[in-house]
């Protein structure tokens, strides 16, 4: 009797076992902070790229409904490839799309504006990496879809945008009532 | 040779002052970077990392340390941003209760079995 009970607990603990790694082999253990939505901190304060004056996000998150904060570089060449995307979403009314330019040099940043074409409202600088952290960046290039009443982050964009990505921006962007 | 002398003094002192300053804050950022993962390189502590990430961290983190925040408060701040996973050292919350607990519970049990060996002998 009792050498039956202690198969099944054994039996029962060997299952148990199984289905927690074989769970676990289909889990990806590849982190990413995409589900990570919080306010942004529109404290932030950053120097234009343009006008050369300290800029806070407060005074750029709000004037229209919704914001799209973009971390790019030059020098990233996913960068390069998203940037039609971000021209395409400038038609879009109601959005503004806001340029974190990062660890980046003035001049070249300059160049590849003007080579592609200027989507952002504004511009502001990131020389050594700490305000995109501060924004919770992982990389270039990253964009995060932000609800401007509540200053709260939609969805973030790891990685560059593409024909899902801006899909998936202009339907929340169309209907409009969050 | 005494201008010399005066010189190389004040230069030892200058570089001295200099070091300890740098220094001073350069230990507390490493022992907090070791307790942060790099998120983008795999295997990694921030402090081991010498990726873009790792480097605007620990930038950060002498930023935070100049303008007075304790070690707390830089891993809240992180953790805000990118979640617990940052942390090397995991908190005690309803995802990891089970992490801290089944050493203890296997510990009680492995003990109880020895006693019980020990007493049936």
């Amino acid at each position: 009797m009792i050498k039956k009970i202690k198969l099944t607990i054994i039996i029962f603990f060997g299952l148990f076992l199984f289905i927690v790694f074989f769970k676990g082999l289909n889990k990806s253990n590849n982190y990413s902070p995409i589900n990570i939505l919080t306010k942004v901190d529109t404290k932030l304060t950053a120097r234009s790229l343009y006008s050369n004056q300290e800029i806070s996000l407060e005074k750029l998150i709000g004037e229209n409904h919704f914001s799209l904060i973009n971390v790019w570089a030059s020098w990233c060449l996913p960068c390069r490839k998203e940037h039609s995307y971000l021209i395409n979403l400038q038609k879009i009314n109601n959005i503004n799309i806001i340029g974190i330019n990062y660890k980046d040099s003035e001049m070249n940043a300059k160049k590849f504006l003007e080579d592609l074409g200027n989507p952002y409202v504004e511009i502001l600088i990131d020389a050594d990496g700490t305000k995109s952290i501060e924004l919770g960046a992982y990389g270039v290039p990253e964009s995060y879809l932000i609800n401007n009443k509540n200053k709260k982050i939609i969805k973030k964009f790891i990685g560059p945008l593409d024909d899902f990505k801006f899909k998936e921006i202009v339907k929340i962007a169309s209907n409009e009532k969050i | 040779m005494k201008k010399f002398k005066i010189l190389i003094i004040a230069f030892v002192i200058l570089f001295n002052l200099v070091t300890n300053l740098l220094a001073d804050n350069s230990d507390q950022i490493n022992k907090i970077s070791k307790n942060l993962r790099c998120l983008i390189c795999q295997g990694q502590s921030v402090y081991d990392s010498q990726s873009d990430f790792a480097i605007s961290i620990k930038t950060l983190i002498n930023k935070k340390i100049n303008d007075g925040e304790n070690e707390n408060e830089i891993y809240e701040f992180l953790k805000s941003k990118y979640g617990g996973w940052i942390i090397y050292d995991p908190e005690i919350n309803k995802n990891t209760f089970l992490l801290w607990l089944i050493p203890l519970i296997l510990f009680v049990f492995g003990g109880l079995l020895i006693i019980r060996k020990v007493s049936i002998k």
